[in-house]
């Protein structure tokens, strides 16, 4: 846990935070140490009465020299813009073979599902040195999922997929706060993250309780929910194919090309007429209400497991 | 009148002055008298202070324990939404343009009242019913959504009284516009002969840049509110995702006022701390074109920075490098004003009554603040500490820090003029000093526990937080006997302090050239204006040897 004065470095992504920060924090300093030291010597110097030289204005005391200063702190401020940006932007996009972990937030509990369906309530395992990617959601209001030790924090929106990713560098347990405020009990909304060697990992995994993994689970949801009565291949009923969908440009009726990502295959469930596909009827009734969040991850996750591997039917 | 009673050659019948000009209640709840409407807002931001600390106070009480042991979370949640609510919008909002600004703007521009005296008088009654319907949400069982009033939590899950809160809030919006409106017709049309755009007083050129933003800013919150009401009460979908709305779309309406707010409440402290810096130092304003330059800089690229408050909400990445780039823009004027008062203390003849230390304390926490925002600007550093103490202590550095400074600065420095009487300076200078120390004590140990990842709004928390909660606790208590004690010393001074003159530092100002207190119409002859603010010493020359008394004789007639 925390040290009084030390937050501990515990992902890759913090090293290159606390770098800006300790930049920041110097300039800061020094900021301060000249603005605060030039207002002490001038307050003693040339306090009322003292025999300190007044006169004439030094000549280069003039327009110049504020045009000078402003420059300087342009030109400083540009420079800070840029290297803070810099890191922002390579850190922006989760590399593309990371472990894909599920969270979804409610008021006020984080639960998290990992890909062979072992699932957490307020706690999040995670293997040591690599990439892992959070697909979150929020039932109801909007959460934040904050990870100080990580230096890592993504509001959770109703409504909308956001995501994060990190790569922990330490093992150990690490606090997973709430940080938008969500209501009574917004501040016991803390869970922990335990990163482990991935072999202690992989052991973790099995021995967590026999789950369906999400694609599974979406799959029997797709013949429950009646998805299957359209989609699937034997249908008679004339509605696009899914397998091979995920991650394609798709054609819509109106002229548009959308990618089929999760936020396509959620829209697409619950407000199905809003993208119709080109050359189908808007016949799929919406799914709103009928679906929880949870269930949505996991549909998805089937649909892209569609496309993954040729569809056994 | 002649020509020579304008010009004040000739004696005038004695009058009483705008203090003692009617005193029936009716005549002051009737009054129309810019001077006397200060004094009400006074005395109401007054009593919204006290209680918006009250609350605080309950609060920093609670997080002495991790665990919390005076109350519950919901109670918790209430008292932190109704201190900020009653702290923003019924105290730091209104604190100096209303106050001040509405005593001093006439005066300093040599004009008899402000543009529209009733409206004036209106938007004080509106002060009043918004500050009814927000005391009343409190009382009936408080409100928990925050001064924010984040969606969908705020529009569909809150079981408090939102409405009656957004209402007040509403409704003191109209009261900002007015009184924005107000004071720019003022500006614009009541200028005395020769008080040109760049004779103004810079006090006067920061409550103008503050009252644009209020009339541009202030409806877009009208709306936002409005839509969470109808939402909340009319059931109509705008921020439900389920029924094709978005909780985003609240956070940009509220932002795209509630930064140009933040300006609102430092610009006017920038005017105050700018009249009182070159008094105590003798010397002129350092770059008084750039002051002016630097405010209607702030007031304009205000608007466009809001998105920094948004970097972990979702926004598209691009639109995050572009606020984080105006962020750092917006940056610079603030260290050109920084860097201009410390200039203008370069061979002055500096003298530390209560009112310089109170500007200079404005100064420093303001610089402090402001360095702190630099990192709120940076992307990576706040997804880190935004939402956490790091940015609570932010905020209360530029608006508490050093808006309240230059409140009491202001305070201090026009007390004399306001109520014609002296308080004691000793006592003002310790409170002055004690408010500094306090402050820091109280908000310095946030930085700290925000950055170490303690989350702000949180009833309980993490153990090892505890003795930077310890310490803003303890700092609080300091910081409350300093805001008490004026109370204390100023209420004291009005029955028995000194008479004051008509200009007690030796300050150049129109303001100071009329009695204290000012007749009802503020000035018994027509001012002229020949000159530049701030003339405490000829041109291209640094404050004399000689005594300041004597530099400036000819301003005290």
């Amino acid at each position: 846990m925390n040290s009084l004065f030390n937050l501990p470095e515990a992902s890759t992504h913090a090293v290159t935070v606390d770098h800006i920060f300790y930049l920041l924090l110097a300039l800061s300093g020094a900021t301060v140490v000249l603005v605060f030291g030039l207002i002490l010597l001038f307050a003693v110097r040339y306090r009322r009465g003292s025999k300190a030289k007044r006169g004439p204005m030094p000549e280069f005391l003039g327009r110049e020299f504020e045009i000078g200063w402003t420059l300087a702190t342009l030109l400083t401020f540009a420079f800070l813009f840029w290297w803070a940006s810099s890191a922002d932007l390579s850190s922006l996009a989760a590399p593309p073979h990371a472990l894909e972990i599920h969270v979804v937030s409610k008021q006020w509990m984080w639960k998290t599902q990992h890909a062979n369906g072992a699932r957490e309530i307020n706690a999040l395992h995670v293997p040591l040195h690599e990439p892992v990617h959070l697909l979150m959601s929020s039932q109801d209001v909007i959460h934040s999922f904050y990870a100080p030790a990580f230096r890592v924090k993504q509001d959770v929106v109703p409504g909308r997929d956001t995501d994060i990713w990190f790569e922990a560098s330490k093992t150990g347990t690490f606090p997973l706060l709430c940080a938008e405020y969500c209501g009574t009990n917004h501040s016991a909304m803390r869970g922990e993250i335990v990163v482990m060697q991935p072999e202690d990992y992989a052991k973790w995994l099995t021995r967590q309780p026999e789950g369906d993994d999400l694609a599974h689970e979406g799959a029997k949801l797709f013949v429950s929910q009646g998805c299957s009565g359209c989609h699937a291949t034997s249908s008679n009923v004339h509605a696009p194919r899914l397998a091979g969908l995920y991650g394609r440009a798709v054609q819509l009726a109106d002229g548009r090309t959308v990618t089929a990502d999760d936020a396509y295959l959620r829209d697409s469930i619950l407000q199905p007429k809003r993208d119709v596909v080109a050359g189908f009827e808007p016949i799929m009734p919406s799914f709103k209400g009928l679906l929880d969040d949870g269930e949505i991850q996991s549909l998805t996750a089937y649909i892209r497991s569609l496309g993954e591997e040729p569809p056994n039917d | 009148m002649t020509d020579s009673l304008l010009a004040g050659e000739l004696p005038l019948p004695p009058r009483p002055d705008y203090l003692r000009h009617g005193s029936t209640v009716w005549s002051w709840l009737s009054t129309t008298d810019h001077k006397r409407i200060a004094i009400l807002y006074a005395v109401t931001i007054t009593i919204f202070f006290f209680l918006g600390g009250a609350a605080i106070t309950a609060v920093r009480l609670e997080l002495f324990q991790p665990n919390g042991w005076l109350m519950t979370s919901d109670s918790y949640n209430k008292l932190f939404s109704f201190h900020g609510i009653i702290m923003v919008w019924f105290f730091l909002v209104p604190s100096i343009p209303n106050t001040l600004g509405n005593f001093l703007l006439p005066l300093m521009i040599g004009a008899p009242d402000v543009a529209f005296p009733r409206l004036n008088l209106f938007s004080w009654y509106l002060t009043i019913a918004a500050g009814a319907f927000t005391v009343y949400a409190l009382v009936a069982g408080g409100v928990d959504t925050g001064w924010t009033f984040y969606t969908p939590y705020s529009s569909m899950f809150s079981n408090t009284h939102v409405f009656a809160a957004a209402a007040g809030v509403f409704v003191v919006g109209f009261a900002s516009i007015a009184t924005g409106v107000n004071f720019i017709a003022t500006t614009h049309m009541l200028r005395a002969p020769g008080m040109t755009w760049f004779r103004l007083p810079l006090f006067v050129w920061a409550i103008y840049a503050t009252s644009l933003i209020m009339v541009l800013a202030t409806p877009v919150l009208a709306i936002s509110l409005l839509l969470v009401i109808a939402e909340r009460v009319f059931g109509l979908p705008i921020f439900d995702p389920a029924r094709g709305g978005d909780p985003i779309l609240f956070q940009h309406l509220f932002w795209f006022y509630s930064h140009p707010a933040v300006y609102i409440m430092v610009l006017p402290a920038m005017g105050v701390v700018s009249e009182i810096i070159p008094c105590f130092a003798r010397r002129r304003i350092f770059g008084y074109d750039f002051m002016v330059y630097a405010m209607l800089a702030i007031a304009g690229i205000g608007f466009f920075v809001w998105g920094h408050h948004m970097f972990v909400s979702g926004q598209s990445p691009l639109a995050s490098l572009v606020f984080s780039f105006l962020s750092f823009i917006i940056a610079v004027p603030s260290a050109i004003k920084v860097f201009n008062w410390t200039a203008s203390l370069y061979r002055g003849q500096i003298s530390f009554e209560s009112p310089m230390l109170y500007a200079l304390g404005f100064v420093g926490l303001f610089t402090t603040g402001g360095l702190s925002g630099l990192f709120l600007a940076s992307i990576p550093v706040d997804v880190h500490v935004t939402d956490t103490y790091f940015v609570v202590a932010h905020f209360h550095y530029i608006m508490v820090g050093g808006s309240v400074s230059a409140f009491f600065a202001g305070m201090h420095f026009w007390w004399p003029k306001v109520t014609g009487r002296r308080y004691p300076e000793s006592w003002a200078k310790f409170a002055a000093i004690l408010m500094y120390a306090g402050f820091n004590m109280t908000f310095l140990p946030q930085f700290f526990a925000g950055y170490l990842g303690m989350p702000r709004r949180y009833h309980t928390y993490p153990a090892e937080f505890q003795i930077y909660n310890v310490m803003s606790s303890a700092g609080a208590a300091v910081l409350a006997i300093a805001y008490l004690l004026p109370l204390f010393y100023l209420t004291w001074s009005l029955f028995y302090g000194g008479k004051a003159g008509r200009n007690p530092f030796g300050a150049t100002g129109l303001e100071w050239t009329t009695s204290s207190p000012p007749p009802p119409k503020n000035f018994d002859w027509q001012p002229r204006i020949d000159r530049a603010p701030y003339d405490y010493h000829a041109e291209g020359i640094s404050a004399g040897t000689d005594p300041p008394e004597m530099q400036n004789a000819k301003e005290t007639q």
